[in-house]
């Protein structure tokens, strides 16, 4: 509910889009004359940090090749570069609605293109794991009020998730776990000590490289099997550690692994995630287990579910055949840019130029990019189109999904001048479906092809 | 000295806070250029915190300043740093059929710039 006050507005519940954490219970004190949140009750400093630097900036709301354009022009041009190309691909959509994520599945399906987000850079194998082994998971309320074991391997909340912590896993306070910290375990996994270390009860540092093979040494302990003293000397980890925390886990009441990019990010990838997912599915005969990634963006896993529901795929999808097929290392976008089969770029809410291997970024800016971005980014920079897009959660609503798949609706604080993403994206798929009817029609296409070119979405 | 170190990027809070101001102010090109490497590692390179280093691979080559980590933080023949483009000038672009680039598991070498 928001209350006017002269020109400072209170947004209560509003919720925090910057991590997957997604926390709704921020209250918002909002300058209206000057446009900005000048206080966020109950967020982190990453969400302080967010609230306070997303202002108004004094910028175009579109642009081509760097000069003031209006966004009609903008539009058009972005829909003529994504028609003509022969291999466009989509990406970002992780700092984005659900809502607009939808329009760019569509647009991507009418030009025949490639949609990918930054799951593939995140936890892309942990998606391919999931389809693998499967997924024994829970919400985050579950895990508040029912986890007495809390393990986290590969990440380092206390800096990337502050409030994991507090709000949801470990000093939170649940209906059976009433003394929060008091009542659970918690172990961290990790090569370096973090700032996460302080809340751990117990701190394991594998070799780096060798999370797989611990996983698998606790599978074979938590079954029983006897394993070689040595196994110190290959991960690290004394087989005491193990043990004792192979026992913790087949014997606490409510288990949980959070897992992070320390798995997926290296040598093994989603065989990584694959064991840890393993180890979950085995403890489910002696306890209840489960395990959660810990989502980066504040709506990476509605893009998830968007691509998903749209496509049958959660990343990595190509619709160049008429029908979506899903390959990652093929269709996931370090590679369609990589290999140099990407010849436009759709980019929405993500920085790839920042942030991808130098080959994909050196053939980024050898093609059309479009963006949209609520700021200047390196991807902005070398855009042909840029669109100034106003912030999600702070100027707009929409829905977004927490780590654990719950949906939360978005409460705005303060209008942008800025289109939303969502408005853009459906103009651009508005005129991207006209120019590829025409091209039908001049084409003499089949009667089939007419009726999908004209079917809307 | 040649010896291969293995590169860890990663999310920190001042790298997530100056993101935030902007990916083109001082802050953050700071953060995500600021390596944090182990003492003796550093001392066995003459190196001391603040100390520009090169750090380079088969892919490209970055500078960064350095600072040092106790040995209980960060093992030797480890390194960390914020994630940002000087560390994607360093990340190979292979997949291996998965999408994802080993982005924390970069091998590379280390020397000062004098």
């Amino acid at each position: 509910m928001a209350n006017e006050n002269e020109n400072i507005k209170i947004v209560e519940n509003a919720t925090c889009t910057f991590c997957g954490c997604v926390c709704d219970d921020m209250e918002l004190h909002v300058d209206l004359n000057e446009k900005r949140i000048t206080k966020a009750k109950n967020a982190c400093v990453l969400g302080r940090a967010w609230f306070a630097e997303h202002t108004i900036e004094d910028a175009p709301a579109a642009m081509i090749d760097g000069e003031e354009v209006s966004v009609d022009e903008a539009i058009e041009e972005a829909a003529q570069t994504l028609v003509n190309a022969k291999f466009p691909i989509t990406y970002g959509l992780s700092d984005t609605t659900c809502e607009a994520q939808r329009q760019a599945v569509a647009i991507s399906d009418y030009i025949k293109g490639n949609i990918d987000t930054t799951t593939s850079v995140c936890h892309g194998p942990s998606g391919l794991a999931f389809q693998g082994v499967g997924e024994s998971t829970s919400t985050l309320g579950e895990v508040k009020n029912r986890a007495d074991l809390v393990i986290y391997w590969g990440g380092n909340p206390a800096e990337s998730h502050p409030r994991h912590f507090g709000r949801y896993a470990v000093t939170a306070k649940g209906m059976f776990t009433p003394n929060g910290k008091k009542d659970r375990t918690v172990v961290l996994v990790d090569v370096r000590k973090t700032k996460s270390a302080p809340v751990a009860d117990i701190l394991i540092r594998p070799f780096p490289g060798k999370d797989f093979e611990v996983l698998w040494a606790l599978r074979a302990l938590v079954k029983g099997s006897k394993l070689s003293s040595n196994i110190e000397e290959e991960t690290g980890v004394p087989l005491e550690t193990l043990s004792d925390l192979a026992e913790r886990m087949k014997n606490c009441r409510f288990g949980v692994l959070f897992f992070g990019m320390g798995l997926t990010m290296t040598r093994g990838r989603h065989f990584n995630s694959g064991a840890l997912l393993a180890l979950t599915t085995d403890l489910n005969k002696y306890t209840h287990f489960v395990a959660m990634p810990v989502r980066g963006h504040g709506n990476v896993t509605g893009a998830d579910n968007v691509v998903s529901w749209q496509t049958g795929y959660p990343f990595g999808v190509n619709f160049s055949r008429g029908y979506p097929r899903f390959n990652p290392g093929e269709f996931t976008t370090v590679d369609t840019l990589s290999n140099g089969d990407a010849d436009a770029a759709l980019i929405i809410a993500s920085d790839p130029a920042s942030n991808f291997p130098k080959k994909a970024i050196e053939h980024l800016k050898n093609i059309p990019v479009i963006t949209l971005d609520t700021k200047n980014t390196h991807t902005t920079k070398l855009s042909h189109v840029a669109f100034r897009t106003a912030t999600y959660g702070i100027n707009t609503t929409g829905t977004v999904y927490r780590m654990d798949d719950v949906p939360i609706t978005l409460r705005p604080a303060f209008d942008s001048p800025f289109p939303d993403d969502e408005t853009i994206l459906t103009s651009i798929k508005k005129r991207v479906h006209e120019l590829v009817l025409a091209k039908h029609y001049a084409g003499g296409a089949s009667g089939e092809a007419k009726v999908a070119a004209i079917n809307p979405l | 000295m040649a010896d291969k170190m293995m590169l860890i990027p990663g999310r920190t809070s001042k790298q997530g806070t100056s993101l935030n101001q902007g990916k083109f102010k001082d802050e953050y090109k700071e953060v995500t250029s600021t390596l944090e490497m182990n003492k003796d590692d550093m001392d066995k390179r003459g190196l001391v915190d603040g100390d520009k280093v090169r750090m380079w691979n088969e892919i490209g080559e970055t500078i960064v300043s350095c600072i040092g980590k106790k040995t209980e933080d960060l093992s030797a023949g480890l390194l960390f740093i914020p994630y940002g483009p000087p560390s994607s000038q360093l990340m190979a672009s292979d997949t291996a059929g998965t999408g994802m680039p080993l982005s924390k598991h970069m091998m590379v070498e280390i020397e000062k710039v004098k």
